[in-house]
């Protein structure tokens, strides 16, 4: 039985669907990241499963159980981080691990959670006096207190510098030797490919693109070349001596439309030799994730999620 | 059962720790007690002795409406915009859990407030005489009254409108409430008003219970009290969003 079960799921708000025939399952030992720009409908997604809505259509299913009709039997056995907030602000660490722990039979010890997540330190300061990484990581904490099966974490590392980024990564890979089923939402691309066993691209409701992060890289390789370098080069001079057309994808981020043959880049370097362009990086028959999903979620509705902060709102809710 | 000894504790100690909730609950009701009692500026009803007999009463219905309804709806306001109560719905706690921690908190509070309040007022010469058992039962049922007021706002408005929305509830129901001012000095449609606000209905049934009497029958005020303590948390729990 999949831990997580989500099939054919719809979830509209009103006339907009933010859901729309959404398919994925994750296992116990797994981690499962779910990727996607704003309001792609990734928070939607793992709040259904966490029982906060009930599908338009399609189902849910955690550990074999509706989370909402089951909701008694769900509870107990899931961790839940929400993307922001969710704890009193004027409690502090120690007395809210503590406060988590009486809600379960057998809850993780709350000294030991603390330190596994680096508050123990400030674990007498109230909520709203820690900094936006401490807060996190104390939710972090406080969906791990009554030992889940299955973890959802939205947006983990928002907020996190590198070293609480670094704990929460460690966390995760321990959780999944644990046997737990972790299910998180992230733009971290790099997060992605190091934590996550299965990826799932969400783009306007829908599934984009699902597999391996191997896979997800491997899949449409071969067909491209890309490179990083100044921004505003001269892409149809670089099209015409390659042969084929040349993109800039994003300032300074270029793609070739050639396959990956030694020939090809010979080629490339040459003339970005001859014309003393200094590059970024070069990436050849291989793509990083963050390409495959750039290419995947390309196109507009990324374009407006960065560039149009007055329409966050709505997006937000949608998301 | 756990859960709830835990979140009981949670939340009566997060009262406590909260200034403006002890200045509401303590502060404001001693002040007015011993102010009014000393400085002659109000009328004394009809059938009281001295200040302190119409006062007493009416100031401990304050301090129940300020407990539940002011302190219970903003506090909770704020944990809805904090998603603490969001957070909540996914742990093993329930909202009957929740509801009943909440309770204690505020009969917790409310006991609290009787044990300052009336020391107080017995020294500046209440003497109460009566019925405590009906006392207690219209606390009871005006806690549940004034509880559901609190939440119907807390669920359905943003949480600085409720703490402003809470805040001029209480003036207004104090002003109304029979509390400081008596009914017989309010103008007639006022008064209507005033006798069907549970405010008023809570310090005539505790005024009738100590012996004092009120400006409606207790049989009104309990009519009053029940009512309320039915039809408010009823439309609290059909209008309250959890996020």
């Amino acid at each position: 039985m999949a831990s997580l079960e989500v099939d054919s799921l719809v979830v509209a708000y009103g006339d907009v669907v933010a859901v729309d025939g959404v398919s994925l399952s994750a296992e116990g030992g797994q981690v499962l990241a779910v990727l996607g720009p704003n309001g792609a409908g990734k928070t939607t997604t793992v709040e259904t499963a966490e029982g906060y809505r009930r599908p338009t259509a399609g189902s849910v299913r955690v550990l074999g159980l509706d989370p909402v009709v089951d909701r008694a039997r769900v509870m107990p056995r899931i961790g839940v981080m929400l993307q922001r907030g969710g704890v009193y602000p004027a409690m502090c660490a120690r007395d809210a691990v503590r406060l988590f722990a009486a809600y379960y039979d057998d809850p993780a010890d709350g000294a030991a959670l603390l330190d596994r997540v680096g508050l123990r330190a400030v674990e007498g300061t109230p909520w709203r006096r820690l900094s936006g990484g401490e807060q996190q990581r104390l939710s972090l904490a406080l969906a791990l207190v009554g030992r889940p099966r299955v973890a959802f974490l939205d947006e983990p590392s928002a907020g996190m510098d590198p070293q609480a980024r670094q704990v929460l990564w460690d966390v995760v890979r321990g959780l999944r030797d644990d046997g737990v089923c972790v299910v998180l939402t992230t733009h971290n691309l790099e997060e992605a490919e190091r934590l996550a066993d299965n990826v799932v691209i969400l783009d306007r409701g829908r599934v984009a693109a699902q597999g391996t992060p191997a896979e997800l890289m491997r899949a449409g390789a071969g067909g491209e070349i890309r490179f990083g370098g100044p921004a505003g080069l001269d892409v149809a001079g670089l099209g015409s001596a390659l042969g084929a057309p040349v993109i800039e994808d994003r300032p300074g981020e270029y793609r070739v439309d050639v396959e990956a043959s030694p020939a090809n880049v010979a080629r490339l370097t040459a003339w970005l030799a001859d014309n003393d362009v200094a590059i970024g990086d070069l990436r050849a028959g291989r793509q990083s994730l963050e390409d495959v999903f750039l290419r995947i979620t390309a196109q507009p509705s990324v374009a407006e999620a960065d560039r149009a902060p007055r329409r966050s709102r709505g997006r937000r809710r949608a998301a | 059962m756990r859960a709830f000894a835990a979140q009981a504790r949670a939340e009566v100690a997060m009262t406590l720790r909260r200034g403006e909730s002890v200045l509401l609950a303590l502060g404001i009701p001693v002040v007015l007690l011993v102010f009014f009692s000393l400085v002659d500026v109000l009328p004394t009803p009809a059938g009281a002795r001295h200040r302190v007999d119409f006062l007493g009463p009416g100031i401990l219905a304050l301090a129940v409406m300020s407990t539940a309804m002011v302190s219970l709806g903003i506090a909770t306001g704020f944990e809805r915009s904090y998603g603490v109560l969001k957070r909540l719905a996914t742990t093993p706690l329930s909202r009957p859990t929740l509801l009943a921690a909440k309770t204690v908190a505020i009969l917790a509070v409310e006991v609290v407030q009787v044990l300052v309040l009336v020391p107080v007022a017995l020294a500046l010469g209440w003497r109460p005489s009566g019925n405590g058992i009906a006392a207690v039962a219209a606390v009871l049922v005006a806690t549940v009254a004034f509880a559901g007021l609190g939440l119907l706002m807390a669920g359905a408005l943003r949480a600085e409108v409720t703490l402003a929305a809470a805040n001029g509830a209480y003036l207004v129901l104090l002003l109304l409430g029979d509390m400081i001012v008596p009914l017989a000095k309010l103008p007639g449609a006022l008064r209507i008003v005033a006798e069907a606000l549970p405010a008023a209905a809570l310090a005539d049934a505790l005024g009738h219970a100590f012996g004092l009497g009120g400006s409606m029958s207790a049989l009104h005020a309990a009519v009053v009290l029940v009512v309320w303590a039915v039809a408010a948390p009823l439309a609290a729990a059909l209008t309250f969003r959890w996020e």
